[in-house]
């Protein structure tokens, strides 16, 4: 029986902000005025926020408490798939707050911002070099919000041909996202299945692609952890009919250097900053989701974009055939610099060897634990795999027990019940940066909670026992909304 | 690589693991003809120490520093970061965690962003508020498809053209595929929107303003939604600068039915305009066409409190091509980031820091007046305000700025109409010295 880090530590309770605290209080270094009073308007004024009243100690003590209910990767293994966790650099953090760029403001003129505009421009290039592709945009805020301003130039691709394309193919292992940032652009998700072996098949893309179809989204390595082998078969049929293709950028962790998306016949991929480019993720964001497309859809990118003339790098906004702004200003710059100096610490080598050991660290967490668990797909993976339940199952033991179980032993469990298409999935992404000894400590618990599974199961159904909080009533938190206190 | 944390033996072992020879086995499936050709052409590896140096020397080639002062606003707002929101932002904890989808291992992620929701709905004065959205620009976007959504069959939406232009910008991008109207409503001599056409639009789902809007000016929003509300459809309140809910009247309790702006003012560096903030709240009754992730207070398994990510049917990987949004990651570090710097102003501080930036935009304001300046608009300001010159102010910034002092926006370029009229801001951070060195200037 192995045990992972997971034990009993000292967690401080901590009540809600405005349970604390006493009227005139303040944590904030308020300035004296240095200038006359200005009369106000009585009609306009409100009675100021109900906010409580804390001292400097008061929200220190709670934000480092709160803190500690937290696990990053800081704190332990992360193999939450098509996530990729990986080490945030702590150098990125200091890049980010180099004060000549962390106090930038956005509207001032080309001349005065050369810095960071060279920047952005470099950044560009870089990202354009990764994936082979002509054309960047740094300001979709997220995956997301990538996907969606591909969406939107593919709109306004065959708006400027007259042409009426209203539906979109998308495999059933696409992320949700996908789906909805179709929708945003009037599109209608043709759902398509993944073949037997859980990849594409490119004779159903023939079936359904056809003159009405904008094209198809396709995330590649899939979320099943697998190449999608056929893709240059399948673009190949999409442009024949006009169409254009998506990449989902969100796992090409395993393939830097390795492929080129351009080559495959993308027209579109976004990249997440947030995963492959080592930015933190910050609980929640802020990411970035840049978008690279080729030479035909350049005309399209949202504006501006960062351009280097003789007299320096300067803002160019004159493409007529843009989809327009998607971000105020520029995108989520400080996750910019922080890619950027990713990059720059990293070098083409490493980013190489990166994806390398990527998929050498999914591999063999599928090689060693393909015999306890029920491996959705025995082929080839990428830098993750996706395991089930199945073999649990008989034991009245889902996923959700196994996942729960692993908090008590000190990691974040995988991704779970996604993909869709396979039932009580188990998706690991254990990242280039997980050492061997680390991954071997993981794998044995993993398999001492397969054990568990079949003598000691109720070990798992009350798991988690030693985190802040018990399992959670999520059906309560539904059907009762308290979502502010 | 410090990164990359293999040897060479842990290698060879991994591989015959998986039954491989090499690193290069690992990807025989894939086709030759997709195959990266040749050696990416990325600069590096540089040291810790060449990479600071090398962003040392962008960093210097800004115009920024302590000697320096841009009195400009327009969106990104120059104010003090309190150390303790730094340095608690900065925790690796809430840094390097993702989205919470295993809470029993997230609750201070979720706990903190229940109080940034719980703080946003008092600042903004709406019943509810969601855990963020991208940016100001993007809140509005989706503000008003929201209200397109509730609004059912009708197609059209009205903004004002008082709100700021990148955001308009924005707006048109989302709304542009789908089979939906934009009408741009006016202003008056006093920097507000004008209403008076407002009747005459058919189809109406929802009507945006901006307060402060783009001219710094104060709208009149108590009048603004009850015309809306006459007619049938739902108003819109956005914000650039959030802090103005310390002093005046948040929209909230004017009837607003969404209130959606930019929350980078709380505790975020300006960082050329991002990562910013995007906050949006609104009325209970249209939680469930709201878009963005929410977290909701429960309990768990033995009773006790706890916070869980909610009301998901909504969103995209539960709802796909049916979801409000196509939102997943959003800015979850930048609200944690707002909610510390509300909680470090308090009641009491946002009514003085709010207070301050008034004082200080006056004084500024009544000496360009003396030096020379008239008003644009005569409507209420904040911490912005539109002045415009007789003579060519132009050579006076171009003195200003040699002496480290970016006066003030010019409008031309975003309102080709306002001629020779500029948009200045000042919050605590600029001094009445400063003031005082650029009124000598302009008199001059």
């Amino acid at each position: 029986m192995t045990h992972g880090p997971g034990t009993n530590g000292l967690i401080l309770e901590e009540p809600l902000l405005w349970e604390k605290g006493k009227a005139g209080r303040m944590a904030y270094s308020m300035p004296s005025s240095d200038v006359p009073e200005e009369t106000l308007d009585e009609n306009l004024l409100g009675d100021g926020p109900d906010f409580p009243d804390l001292g400097e100690l008061d929200v220190v003590r709670h934000y480092t408490r709160l803190s500690q209910w937290n696990f990053g990767i800081d704190t332990g293994m992360y193999p939450l798939g098509s996530c990729t966790m990986k080490y945030n650099p702590k150098i990125n953090e200091k890049m980010a707050a180099t004060p000549g760029l962390a106090s930038a403001h956005p509207l001032l003129d080309a001349d005065l911002s050369q810095g960071i505009l060279k920047l952005q421009y470099e950044l560009q290039h870089y990202l354009a070099v990764v994936t082979g592709m002509d054309a960047v945009s740094l300001q979709p805020s997220a995956g997301a919000q990538g996907e969606l301003t591909a969406m939107l130039m593919f709109a306004a691709y065959f708006r400027k041909r007259n042409e009426h394309r209203t539906k979109i193919l998308i495999p059933d292992t696409a992320h949700g996202t996908n789906p909805a940032s179709a929708a945003l652009c009037g599109f209608t998700s043709i759902p398509i299945a993944s073949g037997p072996h859980g990849v594409l098949d490119p004779a159903a893309v023939r079936e359904l692609m056809d003159e009405e179809t904008v094209g198809i989204m396709v995330t590649n390595p899939n979320t099943l952890g697998l190449f999608e082998e056929h893709i240059k078969e399948i673009t190949d049929i999409v442009h024949q009919r006009g169409g254009l293709v998506y990449g989902d950028g969100a796992n090409m962790n395993a393939i830097m250097g390795i492929v080129d998306v351009k080559r495959c016949g993308i027209d579109a991929v976004h990249l997440n900053l947030h995963k492959t480019f080592s930015t933190p993720h910050g609980g929640g964001g802020p990411g970035s989701g840049p978008i690279c497309v080729t030479a035909e859809l350049e005309p399209y990118l949202p504006v501006p974009l960062v351009v280097k003339t003789e007299s320096g790098y300067q803002l160019e906004t004159d493409f007529p055939d843009s989809i327009g702004r998607v971000h105020a200003f520029f995108g989520n710059v400080s996750v910019l610099i922080r890619a950027y100096s990713y990059i720059l610490s990293m070098g083409a080598d490493n980013l190489k060897k990166a994806s390398e050991l990527a998929v050498l660290n999914g591999a063999y967490v599928k090689a060693r634990l393909m015999d306890t668990f029920e491996l959705a797909y025995d082929r080839p993976c990428m830098h993750e795999c996706v395991f089930s339940d199945a073999r649990q199952l008989p034991f009245k033991i889902s996923t959700l027990d196994m996942a729960k179980r692993l908090i008590d032993h000190g990691y974040h469990p995988p991704t779970i019940y996604f993909p869709l298409v396979v039932p009580g999935a188990i998706m690991v992404e254990p990242t280039e940066t997980e050492c061997k000894s680390d991954l071997d400590t993981f794998i044995e618990v993993f398999k001492t909670i397969a054990q568990e599974a079949e003598k000691d199961g109720d070990r798992l159904r009350e798991a988690p026992v030693i985190s802040k909080v018990r399992r959670l009533d999520e059906t309560l938190a539904a059907r009762k909304p308290c979502l502010t206190g | 690589m410090r990164y990359l944390p293999h040897t060479e033996e842990e290698i060879k072992e991994m591989l015959a693991a998986t039954g491989q020879h090499s690193l290069e086995d690992l990807f025989t499936h894939i086709p030759d003809d997709l195959r990266y050709q040749g050696d990416m052409d990325v600069p590096g590896p540089l040291s810790e120490w060449d990479l600071t140096t090398h962003l040392e020397e962008l960093g210097r080639s800004m115009f920024t520093g302590s000697s320096r002062a841009v009195l400009v606003g327009a969106g990104s707002y120059h104010h003090h970061v309190p150390e303790i929101v730094r340095s608690l932002s900065g925790r690796a904890e809430f840094l390097t965690s993702y989205t919470p989808y295993q809470p029993e291992m997230a609750q201070g992620t979720l706990q903190g962003i229940f109080e940034f929701q719980t703080l946003t709905a008092r600042l903004l004065g709406t019943e509810v508020a969601n855990a963020s959205m991208y940016d100001g620009a993007s809140a509005l976007a989706e503000a008003l498809l929201m209200t397109l959504r509730i609004g059912k069959k009708k197609r059209t939406v009205a903004i004002s053209s008082a709100v700021h232009p990148h955001y308009r910008e924005v707006v048109r991008t989302y709304l542009e595929p789908g089979p939906f109207e934009i009408v741009e409503l006016g202003y008056g001599d006093d920097g507000r929107t004008d209403l008076s056409l407002l009747s005459e639009i058919d189809d109406l789902a929802g009507v945006a303003l901006q307060s402060p809007n783009f001219f710094g000016v104060i709208e009149d929003q108590d009048t603004a939604a009850e015309l809306v509300h006459n007619l049938g459809a739902l108003y819109v309140a956005c914000f650039s600068e959030p802090l103005t809910f310390g002093l005046f009247k948040n929209p909230g309790s004017s009837g607003a039915d969404i209130v959606c702006g930019e929350g980078q003012s709380f505790g975020m560096a300006q960082s050329y305009g991002g990562a910013g903030l995007g906050m949006f709240g609104c009325k209970q009754k249209f939680v469930r066409s709201m878009p963005g992730r929410v977290v909701g207070q429960t309990v768990d398994k033995d009773g006790k409190r706890g916070y869980v990510l909610t009301l998901s049917t909504r969103e995209q990987h539960i709802r796909r091509e049916k979801a409000t949004s196509n939102i997943c990651s959003n800015q979850g570090l930048c609200a944690m980031t707002a909610a510390m710097q509300m909680a470090t102003l308090g009641h009491t501080g946002m009514r003085q820091l709010a207070k301050l930036n008034y004082d200080k935009a006056a004084y500024l304001r009544n000496g360009l007046l003396e030096a020379g300046g008239s008003q644009l608009f005569s409507g209420p300001v904040f911490n912005e305000f539109a002045v415009k010159f007789e003579k060519e102010f132009t050579p006076v910034r171009e003195r200003l700025l040699d002496k480290g002092i970016v006066a003030g926006l010019p409008l031309a370029p975003y309102y080709p109409d306002l001629g020779n009229a500029f948009l200045f801001c000042a919050t605590e951070t600029v001094s009445k010295a400063l003031i005082d060195e650029l009124l000598e200037e302009v008199r001059r």
